[in-house]
């Protein structure tokens, strides 16, 4: 592959990270801790009311591990297509 | 030993620390001063990104607005953590790549324009500005109490230490002591943390006794929301505002985050476009540290408030009712002439009005902690003042000797005049802001909450359209940017200020007209959809940008070859 079709499969690639990653960080944040807020705090786990847990803690716990994750695939992206330094 | 004495003891030695680490780390060079050199560790950035984020807001006020308004406090939560993930995903990397200094240096070379240039100058200033100010007010605050020193004089010796390391070590200096003060201001705020969740439920991680039960078996979330009932305060664990505003904050909030020069600027500071990633991976993680404890010591203190002085006799209240008596953030007033506290929602029968600061600042108090962890939460406020207080003020200081002197006024400036040019504008900002904390002009407060609209509405479309819209051209980008802030404005003045129906006595009835519903502080959405429409659409209809243009975006793309870039 030509420095440029590495360059396109590698954007590529990355952009269904970003797609699949932030999905995720919607869900957590804005369905879960938002607008599904009231149908999961019938539900409860422990002393929590499981949407007000996503809204005050389990979103930003999700939030830390997607970051890491997302290290860590571009970390093997950037070795595939040899743009890593 | 008395608070006084350990509060002087423990900010004496803080002080020395910062004071020392700037002597240490003094920049030699304008690459130092901006950007410390472009060499620093990732795990240490994101300490600094941490400190530097953290306001005296985060630390002193956000567990007091959580514990006031329950799950409507969750926007503050999700919004200052979420844009993180933005940050790292969609900003960090690649304006690492582009390898410049500034954020209007970004937009100013992507749009080929000295026009766009300007416009971002202007905003990172009115962002930057807003903010100090409450951040120099915060400093006087916390000396005040604690040292029992005049607010005015708090705010000078804030002052003099942040004018001696900010513009003796620029970011290099502002980093390394930025890293000192994240120690301090976790530790003291997970010390009093960790104590008091024993204290209720007898689990020493305050995220554990959040949803734990206390001495009497209840769960606290089910006891504080019983407590709040009873008195006609709404539910805490469900809100009082509409869904789609708190969904419009959060929005504003997040995206703010990820616009603000002052935390993108510290990505520029690490040697590679791994480690502006990771970075972005270990900030976050040290404010979620911060920011999951936060709800539980709202919790907390709700609890330990409503139970010692609802329907208590004035008289039996314990000392730390009068010590903060006198400092006005606690008001008793006895409407019915009982002597007893009445503390309810109703607002023509409720007795005591509380200032929200006072959760944190009084919470180690009301627990009866040692003072020594008394006089921790001091130090700890005033580590997170100043950090982010120096933050602040490089990017003023860089947005003007950089980016309006060096790349519009005067380009063949040389090295050494420029770095003078750029201690001289920190200096004079610190001035300044001093001059706000002092003087505090009324409206402060409520512009920090809208300076995330205000950066959600203009830069945060200019820099993800520049990466990911190859296509982007100058006259979209700069459209976008003057219109989405100018709505912003426009909304701001209208909503917050009143100003185009007889002043803020109007602000309260002018809420049906809100624009779907939505608050002011929400609208930042509104005008960011705004803004990277007409970006768009008048991108279509102009001519594109030129071809090496759209060479650098292919280029800022991929990871590697970040040394060639940072020359220039």
């Amino acid at each position: 592959m030509t420095h440029k079709e590495r360059a396109k499969a590698y954007w590529k690639e990355n952009l269904r990270y970003l797609l699949i990653l932030l999905s995720i960080w919607f869900l957590v944040s804005y369905v879960f801790g938002i607008l599904l807020v009231d149908q999961l705090n019938a539900i409860k786990i422990g002393g929590f009311k499981l949407g007000f847990w996503f809204a005050q803690q389990g979103s930003m716990y999700v939030f830390v591990i997607l970051i890491f994750v997302y290290i860590g695939l571009m970390n093997r992206l950037d070795k595939k297509y040899g743009f890593n330094e | 030993m008395g608070i006084l004495t350990w509060t002087w003891i423990l900010v004496g030695i803080s002080f020395a620390l910062y004071i020392g680490i700037a002597i240490w780390a003094r920049a030699g060079s304008s690459k130092e001063f901006y950007v410390a050199g472009g060499g620093v560790p990732p795990i240490l950035n994101g300490m600094a990104t941490a400190a530097d984020w953290m306001s005296a807001a985060s630390f002193i006020s956000l567990a007091g607005i959580v514990s006031f308004t329950g799950y409507d406090g969750s926007v503050y939560l999700m919004g200052w953590t979420g844009g993180y993930v933005l940050l790292a995903l969609l900003l960090a990397p690649y304006l690492r790549k582009f390898g410049k200094f500034t954020v209007p240096d970004f937009i100013g070379d992507r749009y080929y324009s000295n026009t766009a240039r300007i416009v971002a100058v202007i905003a990172a200033l009115v962002v930057s500005f807003t903010y100090v100010a409450g951040q120099m007010r915060g400093v006087g605050i916390v000396f005040s109490r604690y040292l029992e020193v005049d607010i005015n004089t708090g705010v000078y010796i804030g002052m003099a230490i942040v004018l001696f390391y900010a513009v003796l070590g620029g970011m290099k200096g502002i980093t390394y002591t930025q890293v000192a003060q994240y120690c301090v201001l976790i530790f003291a705020f997970m010390v009093p943390a960790i104590f008091i969740s024993i204290q209720m439920t007898g689990n020493a991680i305050p995220q554990l006794g959040f949803g734990a039960a206390g001495e009497d078996g209840v769960y606290l979330l089910d006891k504080l929301d019983g407590l709040q009932r009873e008195l006609g305060f709404h539910e805490y664990t469900s809100g009082s505002k509409s869904m789609i505003d708190v969904f419009a904050i959060t929005v504003a909030l997040m995206v703010g985050t990820a616009g603000l020069p002052h935390v993108i600027v510290r990505f520029f500071t690490v040697p590679k476009v791994k480690d502006a990633r990771k970075s972005a991976g270990w900030a976050l993680l040290f404010i979620a540290i911060l920011y999951t404890t936060i709800p539980a010591v709202a919790l907390f203190a709700r609890t330990n408030l409503i139970e010692t002085v609802s329907e208590k006799k004035y008289q039996d209240l314990p000392q730390w009712f009068a010590n903060w008596e006198k400092t006005g953030l606690l008001k008793f007033d006895d409407k019915n002439g009982d002597g007893i506290v009445q503390y309810v929602g109703d607002k023509s029968k409720n007795e005591l009005t509380i200032d929200r600061d006072i959760m944190v600042l009084a919470n180690p108090e009301i627990a009866q902690l040692p003072n020594w962890v008394i006089a921790l939460v001091g130090a700890g406020g005033l580590a997170a003042a100043l950090s982010t207080a120096a933050g602040l003020l490089l990017v003023i200081a860089s947005s003007v000797s950089h980016d309006l002197i060096k790349k519009v006024f005067n380009p063949n400036i040389t090295e050494k005049q420029e770095l003078v040019a750029a201690r001289l504008s920190a200096a004079v900002a610190v001035v300044i802001a001093g001059y706000f904390g002092i003087n505090p002009p009324g409206f402060v407060a409520a512009v920090v909450a809208l300076a995330f609209g205000l950066a959600a509405a203009s830069f945060f479309p200019a820099i993800i359209l520049g990466i990911f819209d190859k296509r982007m051209n100058k006259e979209g980008a700069i459209t976008g940017m003057i219109v989405g802030l100018s709505l912003m404005i426009l909304y701001m003045l209208k909503f917050k200020f009143g100003i185009f129906d007889g002043g803020k006595e109007a602000v309260a009835g002018l809420k049906l007209d809100w624009f779907l519903g939505i608050s002011p502080e929400g609208f930042g959405t509104i005008a960011m959809i705004v803004n990277f429409v007409v970006s768009i659409t008048v991108s279509k209809f102009t001519t594109a940008p030129p071809k090496e243009v759209q060479d650098i975006v292919e280029d800022i793309r991929i990871p590697s070859g970040v040394g060639e870039a940072l020359d220039h």
